[in-house]
């Protein structure tokens, strides 16, 4: 579904600041792969992400999905493969818009946006069935402004905009850190059951250790623009976190210093 | 300080502030609802006066005339969209160089510093003469309230579609427009056309209206915009939540700003400090969101806490 091959990326090349945040990076995902990603501050896994979605073109390598090389495709033509949540609860939805509309507008990814009503009275129905079943009550508020909603809200319905039009792959960029445990819990709980019931192929960064085992089939760990671990099947499953802390030792030669990782 | 004298000049500022209403709702698409502060219109607010006053003494139909003054500001923010978007200069700086260039072209439109053409001998749609004591189809608040009324239904009906829903969504949010597969780019540069496109036409009736097209024209007209939606903000914000209704507020914006300055010249104030007062007045109003949000804390409603969370 994903074939991401030798992926370069270097910012702020030729001053002081310059910081090569991937270096020749490759990953190939099933059709179907749920992928946890972990790795320290700075390994590159944000940056990964924003490769794969074309935030800005990568210095070299390529990156196709599901058969269409789109390494020189702008960020909203590749759009239409893919869905995104991303950290912050504000980036993903639009706070001055209704509800209905940030989904009408979700509905239309990939779509050329014609003169056509916005919205369809018939939209309006499957939202709302939509919208019920995330059980935030958000069904009888679909003409109110996002901008009311909580964090946890706005990620869940976020998620929502991200899989309406079922992308070819989803891409999770620490989706729930903002969140407090208790919506993260809830939140992560409405990944799975979304990515479970439409077999999506996803990749989700986490900073949590047991999210990262307790979720999806296939563990990759990250350093320094590079995949230094990659778990996946059987041995996934009987992962732990100290296993994985052992495993980190083994691969990179060095304690795995992030506190936020361990404890969060 | 003869009432009376206050009382014959209120008609004619209401016309003249629908007027700049219509440049008022330009300036709202691009400052409202694209984000975006395009100094470009005091240029354009010359422009289109001057291509439809030109085309009219070339002896063109006035609706034609019209109608190629409000392509002209379309290419206007053609241009600054293309300053903005392709070459990545910012906002600002744009609109300012846009606004610099079209002082040559002005000047080129107009072969002269300004020309003047008379209601005597031409058809116009508005005058300063058609203020008072004209028959209704040909009186011109009349008349710019009907273009008015247009404009709003046409825009209504443009920004609940799907291309106008994504140009909102640009305004708000250029990450989750992206990542919803919307051409953030031709959005800016289709916001700032359709903006200064409704300035040109602004620009254009003004033109008939005071007899002549002027190379100053256009100064501070920013300011002006600003001015009028910021009022009609303020004034109509608790009452006018539906989209429509908000941008009628903004032209009745327009209308209240030329009032006060009437009343304001009527008290006897040095008019040569009249634009001083205008950007004055125009910080002022823009500086109150932002003490309101550092001065006054209100206490938080329950229900309310969703806003400060995330």
């Amino acid at each position: 579904m994903l074939e991401i091959k030798d992926i370069y990326k270097t910012f702020n090349a030729g001053t002081v600041n310059e910081k090569m945040a991937l270096k020749g990076l490759s990953l190939t995902l099933e059709d179907g792969d749920f992928v946890t990603v972990i790795g320290g501050n700075g390994a590159g896994k944000s940056t990964m992400l924003n490769a794969i979605a074309g935030v800005w073109p990568v210095d070299g390598g390529s990156i196709v999905i599901d058969g269409t090389d789109v390494t020189k495709l702008k960020e909203y033509k590749r759009a239409k493969f893919l869905g995104r949540v991303f950290q912050d609860p504000m980036t993903g939805t639009a706070a001055t818009m209704e509800i209905e509309e940030n989904l009408a507008l979700a509905m239309r990814r990939g779509d050329r946006r014609t003169l056509r009503g916005g919205i369809k009275e018939k939209e309006r129905q499957k939202y709302k069935e939509m919208l019920a079943t995330l059980g935030l009550g958000l069904e009888e508020r679909m003409t109110s402004k996002v901008g009311l909603l909580s964090g946890g809200q706005r990620q869940a319905l976020t998620l929502l905009m991200a899989t309406l039009k079922k992308p070819k792959l989803l891409l999770l960029d620490e989706h729930t850190a903002a969140l407090d445990p208790k919506t993260a819990a809830k939140v992560l709980e409405t990944t799975d059951t979304i990515v479970n019931r439409d077999n999506l192929t996803t990749l989700m960064i986490t900073h949590n250790m047991k999210d990262a085992i307790a979720h999806g089939n296939r563990l990759i760990m990250m350093m320094e623009g590079n995949i230094i671990l990659d778990i996946r099947g059987e041995e996934k499953k009987k992962l732990t976190v100290s296993d994985l802390l052992h495993k980190f030792e083994e691969a990179s030669g060095e304690e795995f210093a992030s506190d936020k990782a361990i404890l969060g | 300080m003869d009432i009376n004298s206050l009382l014959s000049a209120l008609p004619g500022a209401a016309a003249q502030g629908l007027i700049w209403g219509i440049m008022a709702i330009g300036v709202y698409i691009t400052f409202r609802i694209l984000d975006i502060a395009d100094l470009s219109v005091d240029g354009t607010m010359c422009t289109g006066a001057a291509v439809c006053i030109m085309m009219l003494q070339g002896g063109h139909n006035i609706f034609a005339a019209m109608l190629a003054a409000t392509a002209a500001g379309m290419l206007v923010g053609l241009a600054t969209g293309i300053f903005h978007t392709a070459m990545g200069i910012p906002a600002i700086l744009a609109g300012i160089l846009t606004q610099l260039g079209l002082w040559g072209v002005n000047l080129k439109i107009m072969g002269k510093s300004n020309q003047a053409i008379s209601v005597d001998n031409y058809n116009l749609l508005v005058s300063l003469r058609y203020v008072k004591n004209a028959i209704t189809d040909k009186n011109t608040i009349a008349v710019v309230a009907l273009f008015i009324i247009v404009i709003i239904a046409v825009l209504y009906w443009f920004f609940g579609t799907e291309l106008g829903s994504s140009l909102r969504a640009t305004g708000c949010n250029e990450n989750m427009a992206r990542a919803q597969g919307i051409n953030t780019n031709f959005n800016k540069v289709l916001g700032l056309m359709l903006s200064n496109g409704m300035v040109a036409l602004s620009s254009a009736l003004l033109g008939q209206y005071q007899g002549f097209a002027d190379i100053n024209m256009g100064k501070g007209a920013i300011v002006i915009g600003l001015a009028a939606v910021i009022i009609g903000e303020a004034v109509f914000s608790r009452i006018f939540k539906n989209f429509a209704l908000k941008l009628l507020a903004v032209a009745l914006g327009g209308v209240i700003y030329f009032i006060v300055l009437q009343v304001v010249i009527w008290c006897g104030i040095d008019t040569d400090l009249l634009k001083l007062f205008q950007a004055l007045v125009v910080a002022v109003f823009l500086a109150v969101p932002y003490w309101k949000g550092k001065y006054i804390t209100k206490p938080k409603k329950i229900g309310d806490t969703a806003k400060g969370e995330a």
